[in-house]
């Protein structure tokens, strides 16, 4: 018996996600007293495969067929499932990014398995077997009993701490039987703008609304994001209005995020805005109107003008990035 | 063209959740029901193509006789005709399993579903479904169009989008942006009366999870002004106070 992981790479590099999946995986399999088993799928080197044995990995199984190498949902739940299979695998545990989100429950059916999404806690394990995940689209958490004697998770991004617990992995080829049919998607183009951090799995977020007043006045909230290192996103008035792009909305009906700091510029804070971003560790919230319904669930407020405040705030985190050089 | 639109029925999104005092169950009382926002969008593209390929729409729900005011906004907007399985929806092994049964029996071209319900917000049902048929399933599509039997469809990754070819059938989730809201008109919320809605029995399935219980997230404390003179003064407290930068 086993918990298994399924660690996502883009192109060849495993990232911060993978880390706290294998992380999460690591103190999971220690509650359940059962080995824990990483897998790869697609192109990645040795050296990359080994990192997974500093989070705790003990064995490392590497799908690495040529077939593989572009990303196919169907044929990588196909993998993930015969490798649960040949590790007698408990628990299957992946990301909750958008690969992930569509290969779990690709997995849970082929094994008639529970499936638990959007994990965003350690699970109880103590008799029950009983997950946390947001619900009400943030408004509230639902604690969910998995009942079948397999499980497949998918955990939250930044929910978890990546937390180191070295061990020397033992790297083993894994070579699953492939179908056809698997690859019915054709993939035609990609596009990655891999010089902007990625919005889902940001651990720093600044966002703007329509305070903003049009498109033409993004560029100090680009600026603040860089200087930052953070992600940048918006509110549905603006992404409804074209100014910025739909994949930047957050809130009830754009994506919910969980980052460390989530800084709202020019956003009233209308509750379907909040139910997007009530999971940010910490909201900071700018706003010249004092009335600004977003302050009641903001930890920090300032009162004042975007077109005052944020040029003070990116020289400030000039200086802040500065001084921790 | 066949379409297929799976909609759930969900409290507004402007509603107060509330739980029982044992937290184990929604209280439903005094909360508006109302088409999940994302399958709204998935029935608005679906009309626009059935209207471009003469093609036609049928809406498909799991749950009891409570939603049919739901299943008749549905059929205002535009869909055809409406199938309601009569069972309480458990999971998304429970549910998918329902929807996949129907579509065994009556073959569809198209899926369509919202990417996610604005309450569960699990995103599991359209895959489920997907792999019960053994057919592709893009969750994340941001656009959809056909061309002589193959859908072309821009998808959400990580970083990114791509676009896809796609053969049909195929299920696919509806993201904000796929296609413009439809606002029904008098003439649809007459027709949708007399619109067909066809009441199903469930099929047997195993439930595999259950709620249980729920919790809401704890208050913030109150919040604290920073002088906008002061600003810059923001990143040197968070460093000390809440150590995220």
């Amino acid at each position: 018996m086993s918990v298994l992981v399924y660690i996502e790479n883009i192109e060849g590099n495993f990232r911060k996600p993978s880390f706290e999946i294998i992380s999460f995986g690591f103190a999971l399999a220690q509650k359940l007293n059962l080995p824990l088993v990483a897998l790869s799928i697609g192109k990645v080197s040795d050296d990359e495969l080994k990192l997974a044995g500093k989070y705790g990995a003990s064995r490392v199984l590497n799908a690495g067929n040529e077939k593989l190498s572009v990303l196919s949902e169907e044929a990588y739940a196909s993998v993930i499932a015969q490798a649960a299979k040949q590790e007698d695998a408990k628990v299957i545990i992946m990301s909750s990014s958008f690969a992930g989100k569509s290969i779990a429950p690709r997995v849970a059916v082929k094994l008639d398995a529970s499936i638990g999404e959007n994990v965003v806690d350690l699970p109880e394990t103590g008799g029950s077997f009983i997950i946390r995940k947001g619900a009400f689209s943030g408004k509230a958490f639902a604690f969910v009993e998995l009942l079948s004697d397999v499980k497949v998770l998918s955990v939250m991004p930044n929910s978890y701490k990546v937390v180191e617990n070295p061990v020397q992995p033992e790297l083993s080829v894994f070579e699953p039987q492939l179908r056809d049919e698997d690859f019915r998607i054709k993939v035609l183009e990609v596009k990655r703008a891999t010089d902007k951090v990625s919005l889902p799995d940001a651990e720093l977020v600044v966002s703007a609304g329509r305070g903003l007043k049009g498109p033409e006045n993004w560029g100090m909230i680009e600026e603040l994001a860089e200087v930052l290192g953070a992600a940048t996103a918006c509110s549905k008035p603006v992404s409804d209005s074209g100014w910025r792009p739909h994949s930047e909305h957050v809130g009830q009906t754009g994506i919910a995020i969980s980052p460390n700091l989530y800084i709202a510029v020019g956003i009233s804070g209308a509750i379907q805005h909040l139910a997007g971003v009530s999971n940010s560790k910490v909201i900071v919230v700018v706003n010249k109107d004092p009335e600004a319904p977003f302050f009641k669930a903001a930890d920090y407020g300032i009162v004042g003008d975007a077109f005052e405040v944020i040029p003070k705030l990116i020289e400030a985190a000039k200086a802040f990035k500065a001084s921790q050089n | 063209m066949k379409i297929l639109v799976c909609i759930s029925h969900v409290p507004d999104t402007t509603a107060k959740i509330n739980f029982s005092p044992d937290n184990k169950e929604f209280l439903s009382s005094g909360v508006t029901y109302i088409l999940n926002p994302y399958d709204e969008i998935a029935l608005s593209k679906a009309v626009d193509l059935a209207s471009a390929n003469n093609g036609t729409v049928t809406v498909i729900h799991v749950g009891d006789a409570g939603s049919e005011p739901t299943i008749r906004k549905a059929l205002a907007i535009g869909a055809n005709d409406a199938v309601r399985i009569n069972a309480v929806p458990r999971d998304a092994q429970f549910v998918s399993k329902q929807i996949a049964a129907y579509v065994k029996q009556n073959p569809f071209d198209m899926i369509l579903c919202g990417r996610e319900s604005s309450d569960h917000n699990s995103s599991s049902v359209p895959v489920m479904i997907a792999e019960r048929l053994d057919i592709p399933c893009v969750l994340f599509a941001k656009s959809l169009t056909i061309d002589n039997g193959n859908a072309s469809i821009e998808s959400e990754i990580q970083g990114g989008k791509e676009v896809l070819s796609v053969p049909m059938p195929f299920v696919a989730g509806a993201s904000e942006g796929m296609a413009e809201w439809k606002i029904p008109n008098m003439r649809g919320i007459m027709s949708a009366r007399t619109k067909p809605l066809l009441v199903v029995e469930a099929v047997d399935a195993a439930v595999h999870s259950g709620i249980h219980h729920f919790e809401k997230p704890a208050p913030r404390s109150a919040v604290k002004l920073i002088d906008p003179e002061n600003a810059g003064t923001l990143f040197e407290v968070l460093r000390s106070e809440k150590k995220v930068i």
